[in-house]
């Protein structure tokens, strides 16, 4: 099939987004829907318009608007859109070697929207993500909350709070990835006391804008890093730590604890030696589900019945792909796994989709199907705990942004010739060197 | 169903402790895919001392009263996984567990496998666990010649024991992971290979080498015969087929290498990793060689760039005899689990039947083995996996592994 240019609505759309406000409702029907905010529909309607979901309900119970556009989408099955609560795609990076706390760095200043790791995260049905720095600081950065609409620029990805503002976190490790030479920490107790020492610089910072009360006289210099910590104190930012051992898993509830801040755990391998303790601090995890246990020694007692333990305390749960780590294109098979091992089905659809909207604050406005919500979801084959399901469509805010009928999409969801680049580059040269390898894909030398 | 099954192996687990010996074992399985023939609809597989005894329709094989008796939904024959590392990377990625890359040259095929592998490893008995019964582990693909393979059961006793085969290939890598600055490390980007042209001038030298020193070994006087040298004569066993080089390649250009090498030096190989098979699929098909094709859920990078989960797939419908495996990493997951890329194969082009005898009966072939494991049949060995549903799916489990007749229930993985 020949690439197609982008018809003249779209190409309106893209260049005023007013105008998509007027679009036709357009209704996907006759799938079995899981809208996580309730039971599923055997038989059911989904109706979108402006980027927004109009209504969701069985079908014959939901009335489509004059002039919705129908997609008759029989034997698929629709649910929200996968939200990943921790990722690397697009390349982006954080702080530098040059110190263990580097709240200043942001991820924004950092990604390549056009990395064939996005692509094949749509590819996957994965509608929204948080872009991590790595885990190799104490605080190695800021990170972003994106939406994986079609993009030209990082800023055709961002997730704007009311102030304005870019969602996102703060990225912060403890254990052993970030014990090193100086100036990094050389223990975990020198860890922990470095990170207090921060948040009581952060507590004193904010004290003093406070006292200062709008004097700009006596307002203190500005720090970059410090105004982000300060975010945190004031619960705008919420804390995503990587964390695996069960002893610096209660390090971070410690910490949370003694400056107030908003945390999620990341990885907690040995979480579930302490699930009770972390459910009674009502901190939420993001799991990782690995192929085997250990390669590092930290995660030697990595277990795949965590999600279930967690799952059992109380505990709200998510997963992650840590994309490179695990293949943003399977991250339905955390899921999987968690089940396997004893989560349930509910629990473990919740943790890819409205857990992981929570985890990042963003469950208002994704997660689920649900009226007024974002128009994030996904068309799968089958049912979405099968290793023969595929993702077949991936829809951000009411537009299509992966179709797995598309040789394009198809390539960066199987892979093959061309799979590791970057996504084609329009009024180039290198347009004739992509259809060879589209040619390439398709026949090969036969 | 699927619950009340695992609870009647389960509970059968717990009234017959683990014995370290064979016992007689009758497994009765609503499906059983005996990869010789058509699956069977309740079949029964007989074992005894070790060896299979029987296997047909419940109708025509009769259980003795004193054999304990196995039952599941699917079972399969042991799965064999033609190509890991596991016994030499172990779990906790540590020096004193990670034997699988010894990195003061770049060409030792003198390194065997059977004098690193760690049976008690737990990555062993994980991969157990999931009903793989026999493993080609050995050296990484991380240097030119990394060292010798050996083909193990899981059994997880010692190596001598468990062994089927201490010596069953050689491990060659081209491409950038066969160079010696594959691995970073400072300064050695001026040590050889530098780069593909000299990784296979040095290959070739040593071919010369083995060949000369046969030839000189046969001499007629006996005093001028050189003495013993381990290294040739692991490369001599290449070049007369009896221990052939396992080349791991991915880049086109590098398969093709391979293949020029194998002309020149008359060699038998397998052909390993292979991303870019699908744009030199002709002319892998003409060599006749097989592929032990990538993990198929392998982290596209460097040279795996272009790998496709379709691949297996590709290769299998083109008539070329594949096999898939779990391969070396070197970070997490420490092994991956032969299974799930079979699954993953099947659900992307492979099919059910074809992934299932990629990792049994196939993977027997590749590795010379079908006389003793591979399928289920009167006479081989009493491997088999037990599973509480379709063994792809990711939510079933592995209820039980079976082994020359010795019973595991590492799981209910």
């Amino acid at each position: 099939m020949p690439y197609r240019p982008l018809s003249g609505m779209a190409l309106l759309c893209a260049l005023a987004v007013g105008l998509c406000a007027q679009e036709k409702p357009q209704a996907f029907t006759n799938a079995q829907i899981i809208p996580i905010a309730g039971d599923p529909i055997a038989h059911g309607v989904l109706v979108v318009q402006g980027g927004k979901i109009l209504a969701v309900g069985a079908v014959g119970q939901v009335k489509l608007p004059p002039g919705t556009q129908v997609h008759d989408v029989t034997g698929q099955v629709l649910m929200p859109g996968l939200i990943d609560s921790h990722s690397h795609i697009g390349a982006g990076s954080g702080g530098d070697g040059s110190a263990p706390i580097q709240p200043d760095a942001r991820v924004l200043d950092s990604l390549d929207v056009r990395d064939a790791s996005i692509q094949k995260a749509r590819a996957g049905g994965i509608t929204a993500v948080n872009v991590m720095p790595g885990s190799g600081h104490l605080i190695s950065g800021q990170t972003l909350y994106l939406k994986l609409r079609t993009a030209r620029t990082i800023d055709d990805l961002l997730i704007k709070l009311p102030d304005g503002s870019n969602a996102g976190g703060l990225k912060m490790a403890n254990g052993t990835n970030s014990i090193k030479a100086a100036p990094f920490p050389g223990t975990r107790a020198k860890s922990a006391a470095l990170v207090r020492e921060q948040y009581i610089k952060a507590q004193e910072y904010r004290d003093k804008i406070k006292r200062a009360n709008g004097d700009p006289d006596k307002m203190p210099p500005r720090d970059l890093g410090l105004e982000e910590l300060v975010e945190v104190l004031d619960g705008k930012r919420i804390v995503q730590n990587h964390t695996h051992r069960h002893d610096d898993i209660l390090t971070v509830l410690r910490l949370s604890k003694e400056f107030g801040f908003k945390v999620v755990l990341h990885h907690v391998s040995e979480g579930w030696k302490v699930a009770d303790e972390i459910a009674a601090a009502h901190v939420p995890c993001s799991v990782i589900m690995i192929d085997s246990p250990g390669g590092k020694l930290e995660t030697r007692d990595a277990d795949w019945r965590t999600p279930a333990i967690l799952e059992k305390a109380g505990v709200l749960v998510g997963f992650h792909t840590d994309d490179p780590i695990c293949d943003s294109r399977r991250f339905l098979r955390s899921a999987g796994y968690a089940v396997r091992a004893g989560m349930t089905r509910k629990g473990a659809l919740e943790a890819v989709t409205i857990a992981n909207a929570k985890i990042l604050g963003l469950e208002a406005r994704t997660g689920s199907l649900e009226v007024g919500k974002d128009a994030d979801f996904i068309l799968l084959s089958g049912d979405p705990l099968s290793v023969y399901t595929h993702v077949e469509q991936t829809w951000v805010e009411g537009k299509k942004v992966f179709d797995l009928t598309n040789p394009e999409d198809h390539l960066y969801a199987v892979g093959g010739v061309g799979a590791g680049d970057s996504r084609r580059a329009q009024l180039c040269c290198f347009t004739s060197a992509w259809d060879l390898i589209m040619a390439a894909n398709e026949g090969g030398n036969q | 169903m699927k619950t009340s099954l695992r609870l009647l192996v389960l509970a059968a687990l717990a009234i017959a402790p683990l014995s370290l010996r064979a016992e007689n074992v009758a497994i009765t399985g609503d499906t059983v895919y005996t990869m010789a023939g058509t699956p069977l609809k309740n079949g029964v597989v007989l074992i005894r001392d070790g060896k299979i005894e029987a296997v047909g329709p419940a109708n025509t094989v009769k259980i003795p009263a004193d054999y304990r008796v196995l039952k599941a939904a699917v079972v399969t024959p042991g799965l064999i996984d033609a190509h890991a590392t596991v016994g030499l990377s172990g779990l906790l990625n540590q020096p004193q567990d990670q034997d699988m890359w010894e990195k003061s040259a770049p060409m030792q095929p003198e390194l065997r496998a059977i004098d690193a592998y760690n049976a008690k490893d737990p990555l062993v008995a994980w991969v157990r666990s999931f009903g793989v019964t026999t493993v080609n582990t050995g050296h990484a693909p991380t240097a030119l010649i990394s060292g010798q393979t050996m083909i193990v059961k899981t059994l997880g006793h010692e190596a001598d024991e468990d062994v089927i085969n201490p010596s069953a290939m050689t491990s060659v890598t081209l491409g950038r992971n066969g160079l010696n600055a594959a691995d970073g490390s400072p300064g050695s980007a001026s040590k050889s290979p530098g780069t593909r042209a000299k990784a296979v001038a040095m290959l070739r030298d040593e071919l010369i080498k083995a060949q000369e020193y046969a030839h000189k070994r046969e001499g007629k006087d006996e005093a001028k015969r050189p003495g013993r040298d381990l290294r040739l004569e692991a490369v001599l066993r290449a070049i007369d087929g009896s221990q052939p080089f396992l080349v791991t390649v991915n880049r086109q250009q590098d398969i093709i290498s391979a293949l020029r090498l194998a002309r020149e030096f008359k060699l038998k190989i397998i052909l390993d990793g292979c991303a870019d098979a699908p744009l030199v699929i002709n002319e892998i098909k003409a060599s006749g060689f097989p592929v032990i094709v990538h993990p198929t859920m392998q982290r596209s990078y460097e040279d795996m760039e272009n790998l496709s989960v379709e691949t297996a797939g590709r290769l299998h419908a083109a008539g070329i005899p594949i096999a898939l495996q779990s391969s070396y990493e070197s970070y997490v997951p420490k092994t991956r689990v032969v299974l799930f890329e079979a699954a993953v194969a099947a659900a992307n082009g492979l099919g059910f039947e074809p992934a299932l005898a990629s990792i049994t009966i196939d993977a027997a072939k590749l590795l010379n083995i079908a006389d003793r494991t591979g399928s289920l049949e009167k006479g081989k060995d009493g491997d088999v996996a037990l599973y509480d549903g379709d063994p792809f799916e990711y939510t079933s489990h592995c209820i039980g592994t079976v082994i020359n007749g010795q019973v595991f229930a590492d799981g209910p993985h």
